[in-house]
């Protein structure tokens, strides 16, 4: 039995302008150890489908499909029942860490809160075990620092402490959304080694979530590609990344300025665009999303469902005129 | 005056610029912090320049330093062959429509209760106190040349995606003719796909409109595209600059080999 099975997860939501489907048919399948990367743009969906998993999705939503937990169907469950889940058994480290701390508790104690009340742990015992939980992240002198508020840590630290709070109850699968976008760099590849040393260390899966091509390239197994609400492609990231066989997941790919390019080329090139914009959640067309922008649309397209192709291995994507696009490079 | 002197569009020199710290004891001085300690920077006409460096670094300040909202603590910055922070304020407010600036956020820099071509226009009506139908001619004009219809004069900022935001923003700063464009993280909230039209845009820019871009970013790899020469910031100082295929290729300081070694690259590791 798989730790985690996602199967044709819908999530609707239900606004004044209509529903807008966000997340469509969605179906994956995760294990311990396994580290799995959505990739997407604004608005794709792919934050929706992580609040979805961690039964957050807002109040006008309307969650449907499956979603097991070691084979436990999630939807439809009590909210009370999901209190037991979340934090516990799924755990999330979020995109900001100055908006997700609370400001005006220390650290130690908002690290402390998830083991007292998950793991009964009596006041001094969950601090301690906080204190071990920062020294794990990297925190210095955590036993000094536990005392400290979010505003006197660094952003890196602070996304460390995200990182501690998730872990404290050594969640079986860990969901990092966009969790390094508003950091430098250097510190971003310290905190995504952090999370894949921990990932290993802990026999976690992990649900990666990022805009950033290179980020989901260099640091998880398999990958998701999402457009308008729909996985387009997905497939190991290794194969996704070198033979990508969505016209979106292309497209994405050749947008990204490159250095390589750069360093060969006298003179950067043009970049390649796709044309026209993202498509309006609540007026999809009934076919594929990626109708229309895409060059190689026929009427087809915009009616039917895309069929999922199969190519080497489980690498796969949905798409009507799979042997037009794969037969151009 | 001697604007024909300079070889240089932009000279930076020995720039430093200090911050008074909120006092945080009734007893103590406040603290200071050294946001640059002695920068020199020149930017050729036509060679756009690329300043990357990490947050806190002391990028956004040089940028606010170059567009003149505030002076440095010593040294001078050259536009033109003119100290900006010399200038008399009339001379200044008229020196401005040499340089504009793109900022990072493109929804908290347009006003949300004014329609775009007041925006757009806003630079030009200040600087020269065009009628209102020249003023909504000239926006229209200007929209048009960043790939947005003439239809958008009248709309607000919200009936636009992030992408369309960020081209009002560029057309703002471009309605006055600049020669100098100052783009701090102008592209980085947006989204790749998006990112890559609005840099295709800055290129046509400078290419076809004369621009010379400032572009400051944290991002190598974009800054690597759009610009001809590089300088890597970091503790307020310039540790290396020069062509950007030069320092690309041979990067010369420590910090410039772990900020390229720290950009992802679009293959996938062994044993990830």
């Amino acid at each position: 039995m798989p730790l985690l099975e996602v199967s044709h997860l819908r999530v609707d939501l239900h606004t004044h302008r209509g529903t807008a489907a966000a997340v469509r048919d969605m179906t994956f399948t995760l294990d311990r150890g396994e580290t799995l990367g959505l990739i997407g743009e604004s608005g794709c969906g792919k934050s929706m489908t992580a609040l979805a998993l961690m039964g957050l999705a807002p109040e006008n939503a309307t969650v449907s499909g499956s979603l097991k937990l070691e084979g436990r169907e999630l939807i439809g469950l009590h909210d009370r029942d999901w209190r037991a889940i979340r934090g516990y058994q799924v755990a999330m480290i979020f995109q900001e860490p100055m908006t997700a701390l609370n400001p005006v508790h220390r650290v130690g104690a908002q690290i402390a809160e998830p083991l007292r009340l998950h793991q009964g742990l009596t006041a001094a015992a969950a601090r301690q075990q906080a204190i071990a939980l920062m020294e794990r992240v990297g925190i210095p002198e955590p036993a000094r620092r536990a005392d400290s508020f979010p505003h006197q840590f660094s952003g890196g630290q602070r996304q460390r402490i995200m990182i501690a709070m998730a872990l404290a109850c050594e969640p079986d699968v860990l969901i990092a959304d966009e969790p390094t976008t508003a950091l430098d760099v250097t510190v971003q590849k310290q905190i995504l080694g952090l999370i894949r040393e921990l990932v290993t260390e802990r026999g976690m899966a992990l649900i990666l979530i990022s805009h950033d091509l290179g980020l989901i390239a260099q640091n998880v197994q398999r990958m998701l590609v999402m457009y308008g609400g729909s996985v387009v492609e997905s497939g190991p990231s290794a194969d996704v990344f070198a033979r990508p066989a969505h016209p979106y997941t292309r497209g994405l790919m050749a947008a990204r300025p490159n250095m390589q390019h750069r360093l060969v080329a006298h003179r950067s090139e043009r970049l390649p665009t796709i044309p026209g914009s993202v498509p309006d959640l609540f007026s999809l067309p009934p076919g594929c999303p990626f109708a229309g922008r895409c060059a190689f649309t026929e009427d087809a397209c915009v009616t039917q469902q895309p069929p999922t192709v199969p190519l080497q291995g489980t690498h796969q994507f949905r798409c009507l005129r799979a042997d037009v696009v794969l037969a151009t490079p | 005056m001697d604007n024909a002197q300079s070889p240089f569009l932009l000279e930076i020199r020995d720039v430093t610029r200090r911050y008074t710290l909120p006092r945080e004891s009734l007893f103590r001085a406040p603290g200071e912090v050294q946001a640059l300690r002695g920068v020199s920077l020149n930017v050729t006409t036509g060679r756009s320049m690329g300043i990357v460096g990490e947050s806190g670094s002391g990028k956004s300040t040089l940028a606010r330093l170059v567009m003149a909202l505030e002076p440095p603590t010593s040294g001078e910055i050259l536009f033109m062959g003119r100290n900006l922070h010399a200038l008399p304020p009339d001379k200044l407010r008229a020196a401005r429509r040499d340089f504009q600036m793109v900022f990072q956020d493109p929804y908290g820099s347009l006003d949300p209760r004014r329609p775009i071509w007041r925006t757009v226009a806003e630079p030009a009506a200040a600087l020269e106190g065009a009628t209102r139908a020249q003023q909504r001619e000239r926006a229209a004009a200007t929209l048009e040349s960043v790939g947005l219809r003439a239809d958008a004069l009248d709309k607000y900022p919200h009936e636009f995606s992030g992408g369309q935001r960020q081209r009002i923003a560029i057309a703002r700063a471009l309605i006055t003719k600049p020669k100098l464009i100052v783009a701090d993280e102008a592209v980085s909230a947006l989204d790749v796909s998006v990112q890559a039209q609005v840099l295709n845009l800055m290129a046509d820019l400078r290419d076809h409109h004369g621009v010379t871009f400032l572009f400051i970013s944290h991002d190598l790899a974009v800054v690597s595209h759009l610009c001809a020469d590089v300088a890597v910031m970091k503790g307020g100082l310039i540790v290396e600059q020069g062509p950007v295929r030069q320092v690309l290729r041979e990067p010369a300081h420590d910090y410039t080999r772990t900020l390229l070694e720290s950009v992802p690259e679009l293959v996938a590791p062994a044993g990830v």
